[in-house]
């Protein structure tokens, strides 16, 4: 079955600045920060926050921890130097390190899901530092997969990406000359050495995506995905990570005791007011 | 012997496709005088404003807190009615009623009168659309008289239907004018959005269909993730393009309507002449019968 998920880059281009400036401004702010991680998500939202809001008003912060992968960090300057606006490199090993020496073993989720949370406190004190508002990095692939940590990577403010898949999100920077480098290299948290996205879930971000395509914005069932040439085994798994992270995208429910209860029926949007 | 005056011609028509303010209405209407004047400014006849211009449209619990009533003495229509003596007027809104309940609304208003009042009909309750959970579904599709002819306002999904358009244009309407706050959705390879698409093709169908005058305004700016996509268009009887807007911004839209184009279309083309009312009521009556 042909599934075509390419996108108009131009038109995306145009609504998405549009989208970080109206954001940005309506709150008050006129400046954003970002997480250059060097891979191609946080890339791709840090170029579209500096053609939004200029250069001179995008902090990039680096965060390596003593064993990130050098060539993270190598990437993320060349992006900086390529759009000339502020940035930081600032260490988090020293702030994770006195707790992650507690941890039995090898705990490398703990290990991951601290460094990630550590990394949302710097950039949210840098926020209020620079004045700038968090732009996000996630992509709807990861979202739908709830391939990240809970108040860690999917903190922000504001996120341009997260109605992209992983496949857009790669076509897209391609369109916005991000370095090649950034786009072909495997994608990777970057939490212990030889960690990949493809390699903890099982399948590329090719494959998923199609389905992800059919399953979600195509509303086809399971069934429907399997006729169409997805293996059974695999069509089942992603369904089932699906549901189970439901509740990463999802406020904590408060229980209602009340006639009006805030996640229920006190309705309102974030742009309420302005 | 009594002189009545020449038929009006030509109207100058502007659109006003406009941001709107959340939940302001007084920051809105501020907005509308200062576009009503640049307006004036161009000799324009008549300037449409978008679906809820003076609210905002993704409100939820704001609804009962930004209501008003298009009367004069109401704070809010009182300027706009005042300002209606030297262009008529469209302006979106919600409007309460007697009874407390709230309907998305669009007001015609020209030389100090409120000429009509459309509340929406088909209200989206579904997807990203949450309408039918805040206001009341409106009741009736009507044309009016206006100092150029017989027109008929609709709001967004009630254009989305065949059914109110085609009611309008039997009830004598010969100009249609849509009022939306679309939010754009439906990205491919294509130059535009999905729905821009599918409401460009539809607008031109059915001035088309109804050999009419077409006059689409749609707003521009976000709420929260929601784009609004702009776009606002002009087709005439011939299903022609004959004005568009920009994409995703703001713009003040001028066009002239020619209504002399309805002679000549209709001339050619009588799709009206021919429409068979009563076998479409009788048929109709058949089948909801069944």
């Amino acid at each position: 079955m042909n599934i075509d998920l390419s996108i108009n880059p131009e038109l995306a281009r145009t609504i998405l600045t549009g989208f970080i400036k109206s954001e940005i401004k309506r709150a008050g702010f006129s400046r954003a920060v970002i997480a250059l991680s060097g891979g191609i998500d946080s890339a791709l939202s840090y170029v579209l926050a500096v053609e939004a809001l200029g250069p001179e008003n995008v902090l990039a912060v680096r965060m390596p921890y003593k064993s990130s992968n050098p060539d993270s960090l190598e990437h993320a300057q060349l992006l900086i130097d390529q759009q000339g606006s502020p940035s930081l490199t600032i260490q988090i090993t020293e702030l994770v390190d006195p707790l992650i020496e507690e941890l039995p073993g090898e705990a490398k989720v703990r290990k991951g899901n601290i460094m990630a949370r550590a990394r949302m406190i710097v950039i949210f004190d840098q926020s209020e530092a620079f004045k700038g508002l968090v732009v996000g990095t996630s992509n709807k692939t990861e979202i739908l997969l709830g391939y990240s940590t809970v108040y860690g990577d999917s903190a922000c403010a504001l996120n341009p990406i997260g109605d992209l898949y992983k496949t857009q999100v790669r076509q897209f920077a391609r369109a916005l000359e991000i370095p090649a480098a950034i786009i072909d290299k495997a994608p990777s948290a970057d939490l212990w050495a030889g960690q990949t996205d493809e390699g903890e879930l099982g399948f590329t971000y090719a494959e998923v995506d199609r389905l992800l395509y059919l399953l979600v914005d195509q509303r086809f069932s399971p069934a429907e995905c399997i006729d169409a040439g997805f293996e059974a085994d695999f069509v089942h798994k992603v369904v089932e990570r699906i549901r189970s992270n439901q509740f990463k995208r999802v406020l904590p429910p408060i229980a209602k005791l009340s006639n009006r209860t805030v996640g229920y029926d006190f309705l309102y949007l974030r742009d309420w007011g302005t | 012997m009594l002189r009545f005056p020449a038929p009006i011609m030509k109207i100058h028509l502007a659109i006003a496709q406009i941001n709107t303010v959340l939940g302001d209405v007084q920051a809105n209407l501020e907005k509308h005088l200062a576009v009503i004047a640049e307006a004036k400014q161009s000799s324009i006849d008549l300037l449409v404003f978008p679906e809820l211009s003076l609210t905002g449209y993704m409100l939820q619990d704001l609804v009962p807190t930004v209501a008003c009533r298009p009367t004069s003495d109401d704070p809010i229509f009182k300027s706009l009615i005042e300002a209606s003596h030297d262009l008529d007027l469209v302006v979106g809104f919600v409007n309460e009623d007697v009874r407390s309940r709230f309907y998305i609304a669009a007001a015609y208003l020209a030389r100090g009168e409120v000429v009509q009042v459309h509340h929406k009909v088909y209200l989206p309750t579904y997807g990203l659309f949450d309408e039918g959970r805040f206001f009341a579904w409106g009741d009736a599709i009507r044309a009016f008289d206006t100092r150029f002819g017989r027109m008929g306002i609709l709001i967004c999904e009630d254009f989305w239907h065949a059914s109110p358009p085609y009611l309008l244009w039997l009830d004598g309407a010969d100009i249609l004018l849509f009022t939306s706050a679309s939010p754009g959705r439906g990205l491919n390879t294509e130059p535009q959005l999905e729905s821009t698409r599918w409401v460009e093709e539809i607008n031109q169908a059915y001035a088309s269909l109804f050999t009419s005058f077409i006059v689409h305004s749609n707003r521009v700016g976000f709420e929260d993730g929601l784009n609004f996509w702009g776009g606002s268009t002009v087709f005439d009887p011939n299903g022609h393009k004959i004005a568009q807007g920009p994409y995703f911004e703001e713009a003040l839209i001028c066009s002239e309507i020619d209504l002399a184009g309805i002679h000549r279309t209709r001339a050619r083309l009588p799709l009206l002449r021919d429409e068979r009312t009563a076998l479409v009521q009788r048929e109709l009556g058949r089948i909801l019968s069944k």
